[in-house]
């Protein structure tokens, strides 16, 4: 197992360059997930089949053009690593959380936010993962990972997160 | 004397119900209203030294309201001629005119120790020396003397303008709190103006855009209680809740109740893509409005019942959609440059209003029901969700200011344009949803 991890760190890296903000949302609600979900600590961090090794060392986040709900080449490679580990740790049920930034009324970034969510869905059932395994859901513009009214904050906010809770056993 | 009871008021003639409400005092408000008109709120007498302190209240409100309108203007006391007005005198049409006052409200105001209030009043035409239609006479209780405020306003304003009254009216909105990025919501109730703030649900779920229903009785509203955005159901009265039957295979979001109540319209995702769908509240039957890849969201019908409004971006942009509730090809109405969202139709029926990006701003405006005549009546950085007085005369609005601390408040306009007011809110708020007239 490990050196399946090992083996993908160069691309995290690569895919770090390219996504900026991906896998590093940090905080409680970063990476967009709910209140509810409690995020890893960094013990769990250490465990590379931990909820915490995925939000930081995998990453669990994509990020979306203006207005856009089709998958960049970034967002691809960052979701092929994710989908890599999604397989190898199969205990886990996964919520794709679509968001969008403070630009568009709030009925239509809802529905922006469903389609970003199905996107990845959709990528990670072709890359193999089980649908069965994926729920998708949107907060629209309700929850901003940066709080800023520019595009650097703009650009940040338009994601698709994947979040874990330890379900299926 | 005939009293029709309504709710906790009840109305009545008080003097002899045969004059003419159509007196030359009268104002048309179609584009061109210059100048407001100006009208008189003496302090109302008092018939009981009990009642002093109510009447004076109950005559600020009425003016308050009057002005609120941005349709009048109010002659200030310190130009009053007269240092004592009774209100069993005859009006001294001199003494009024001298100031120029066009309109003046004069009213007696009594109590009783079973807590029971009523208001007498009678509003004067100054320059035609005409008394406007008949006296009136409001009995309510103590306890709601906002309320018999309102009423007293909304009739002075309604036999002056020709136009419905809404002052004595309810809104249903979210009130936020919190940092932008961890926002707590919840949704509450105030009267027209912002007073008497009341909280319907806690902040431990995220809901959004509530949805009066037309008796004021009911709200619609999105909620991720379940974790996933859902479409609930609240009574006013009780602040009791449920679910409507949606399928948990989608997101059910946007709601708003036909005019008769019996049915909702709403939009429904399912493998990412978002329709509008049509609710028979009896039989929680649901049967779907629109097949289309694209986002088609925000519903609203028409005042009667017959068509619905929408928005879709199947054109490539959101645009605004009409179509028969029936069912039949969506017809686009909205054509200028820009992105159109949350259409809703005018309680009159002859307009729609929306949210309009254009530049990088944002703005509410409205246009007739085939898209014709589009004016903007409000732009900032983030106008959104108008929703309708129950006249169809004024559109409240959320507006939200921009960068890190940025909070959404309400907004109100008349459809003219004129007449921005931000409404004064101790919390930030959000989506607007204005009730009807109360009885």
């Amino acid at each position: 197992m490990r050196v399946i991890y090992l083996a993908l760190i160069p691309f995290l890296a690569l895919a770090a360059c390219s996504n900026p903000g991906g896998g590093f949302g940090g905080g409680p609600l970063g990476g967009g997930s709910s209140w509810d979900d409690s995020s890893a600590n960094a013990e769990d961090q250490s465990d590379p089949t931990s909820q915490g090794f995925f939000e930081t060392s995998v990453g669990n986040q994509v990020l979306f053009d203006v207005d856009e709900f089709t998958l960049n080449t970034a967002s691809k490679v960052a979701l092929d690593i994710q989908a890599q580990w999604l397989m190898d740790n199969p205990g886990y049920v996964i919520i794709v959380e679509g968001h969008a930034d403070e630009q568009g009324t709030r009925e239509y970034n809802l529905a922006l936010g469903f389609r970003r969510a199905q996107s990845v869905q959709e990528y990670l059932v072709a890359r193999g993962v089980s649908g069965l395994r994926l729920k998708t859901r949107s907060y629209g513009k309700e929850r901003p990972l940066e709080i800023c009214s520019a595009e650097r904050c703009y650009a940040k906010n338009r994601r698709a997160v994947t979040l874990l809770t330890a379900g299926l056993s | 004397m005939r009293l029709i009871y309504f709710g906790i008021l009840a109305i009545g003639m008080w003097v002899s119900p045969a004059l003419s409400q159509n007196g030359p005092l009268k104002i048309e408000i179609t584009d061109g209203v210059i100048e407001p008109l100006t009208f008189a709120v003496p302090i109302f007498e008092a018939e009981n030294i009990e009642a002093a302190a109510i009447a004076t209240e109950i005559s600020r409100i009425v003016a308050t309201d009057l002005i609120s309108s941005g349709l009048f203007r109010e002659i200030p006391a310190n130009r009053f001629i007269a240092q004592r007005i009774t209100f069993a005198e005859a009006v001294r049409y001199p003494d009024w005119r001298a100031i120029n006052a066009q309109a003046l409200v004069t009213a007696s105001v009594s109590t009783t120790n079973t807590g029971r209030l009523t208001v007498k009043f009678r509003i004067f035409d100054i320059f035609s020396g005409v008394q406007l239609g008949s006296g009136m006479q409001l009995g309510g209780s103590t306890q709601a003397v906002r309320r018999m405020a309102h009423k007293v306003a909304d009739q002075v304003y309604e036999r002056i303008t020709g136009e419905g009254p809404y002052f004595d009216s309810k809104i249903v909105f979210v009130s936020e709190s919190g940092p932008k990025d961890k926002r707590l919501k919840r949704l509450a109730i105030m009267d027209f103006d912002g007073e008497n703030v009341q909280f319907l649900t806690g902040n431990e779920n995220i809901v959004l855009a509530p949805r009066i229903s037309t008796d004021g009785k009911q709200v619609l509203y999105t909620s991720w209680e379940s974790g996933f955005p859902q479409i609930y159901l609240l009574n006013v009265g009780t602040a009791g809740r449920k679910r409507l039957p949606t399928p948990d295979s989608g997101m059910a979001f946007s709601p708003r109740f036909s005019p008769d109540r019996k049915r909702i319209v709403y939009s429904f995702e399912q493998g990412g893509n978002s329709d509008i769908y049509l609710m028979d509240l009896a039989t929680a039957r649901s049967a779907r409005m629109t097949s289309s890849p694209s986002i088609d969201t925000a519903p609203s019908f028409s005042p009667d019942g017959r068509q619905i409004v929408f928005e879709s971006d199947r054109s490539g942009s959101q645009q605004i959609y009409t179509m028969p509730v029936s069912g039949g090809t969506p017809n686009r109405i909205s054509f200028g440059n820009g992105r159109y969202g949350t259409p809703v139709w005018s309680p009159r029926g002859d307009l729609i209003a929306f949210t309009k990006q254009s530049n990088g701003r944002f703005g509410i405006g409205v246009m007739r029901t085939d898209g014709s005549e589009e004016r903007l009546l409000s732009a900032s950085f983030l106008d959104e969700g108008p929703t309708w007085s129950p006249n169809g005369r004024v559109i409240m609005f959320a507006r939200e200011t921009q960068g890190a601390k940025g909070a959404p408040s309400l907004y109100s306009v008349d459809i003219t344009g004129r007449n921005l007011r931000a409404l004064t809110l101790r919390a930030p708020a959000s989506d607007p949803s204005w009730g009807p007239v109360q009885r």
